[in-house]
């Protein structure tokens, strides 16, 4: 079974007890009535799909029920760090810049 | 004379379990689903007659009355008494959200040495006393639905379910029950 760490539990729970919300730190744009429609698309479908260090938010929907971000590597399914939401990109654990989608 | 409407109990006359996992409805309670952010804790401790837990998986009692922490601003408050909890939550002049859960949820009361085995026939969480001692409680799943857990005792919990789902919970407890030593 895979575990998930919540950050709001404080605790590793069983998979079972989350939903994937997509990709994390996705913001809405200030000027939102006045973007182009290309603009627009690019914030509300064109996501990274990375493959490898992902930033990703998930939503512990059958427990505490709180949205929260993770790092995630999309290729081993490995949760390298669980943070609140609302904090910003979080560094990878270990490595010593940001990572940026693939470019690791 | 105008008919009235019958209240059917869930559970009613359910039975089942083993010699070391005992099954049982329990009786009818009053509940609430209560929101309210952290500045709105104290005063509706007060007003509730308990204090509000604050850390995660952790419940609070006090005479008829338990909350149980769900999420940080989120608990389920169970009254086995008189009720008022609606009442009790409005006088607090915080401000928060109270909904009346009574009718939509009922409980199962597990009791036993077997307890713990047959929750984890469907339930993933780790009921040994360490992981989840005498007091806590957590939102999680048993079997394909969504339950409210509470430890009551070292082998007595509490199952919190929605009740058009009970009869799939006492099921799948009994058929877990036989499998618990
Ligand atoms: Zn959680």
């Amino acid at each position: 079974m895979l575990l998930i760490h919540c950050p709001y539990c404080g605790e590793s729970r069983s998979e079972l007890e989350f939903r994937w919300a997509g990709e994390a730190h996705i913001a809405r744009p200030e000027n939102i009535a006045e973007i182009s429609d290309e603009a627009f698309a690019e914030y509300f479908f064109i996501r990274d799909n990375t493959k490898g260090i992902a930033w990703e938010r998930w939503r512990h929907i059958h427990g505490c029920g709180r949205f929260f971000n993770t790092i995630r590597d999309t290729v081993s399914d490995k949760f390298l760090l669980s943070y609140k939401a609302g904090l910003a990109r979080q560094p990878v654990p270990g490595a010593s810049e940001p990572v940026e989608g693939d470019a690791a | 004379m105008a008919e009235l409407a019958t209240r059917a109990v869930p559970l009613a006359g359910a039975h089942g379990g083993t010699a070391s996992v005992r099954l049982k409805p329990a009786s009818s309670a009053h509940r609430i689903s209560l929101r309210a952010g952290e500045d709105a804790v104290s005063t509706l401790s007060t007003t509730l007659g308990l204090s509000l837990p604050t850390q995660p998986k952790t419940s609070a009692s006090s005479g008829s009355r338990t909350a149980l922490w769900l999420g940080p601003d989120e608990w389920l408050v169970i009254d086995e008494g008189e009720g008022g909890l609606v009442e009790a939550a409005r006088s607090s002049g915080a401000v928060h959200s109270a909904t009346d859960v009574s009718h939509r949820n009922t409980a199962i009361l597990i009791e036993g040495p077997g307890s713990s085995d047959a929750l984890n026939g469907g339930c993933p969480l780790d009921l040994s006393l360490k992981a989840f001692p005498v007091g806590s409680c957590a939102r999680t799943l048993f079997g394909k639905i969504e339950v409210v857990l509470l430890r009551t005792g070292e082998q007595s919990f509490r199952l919190e379910c929605w009740r058009s789902f009970s009869e799939y919970a006492f099921g799948l407890l009994r058929e877990a029950a036989l499998d618990a030593e």
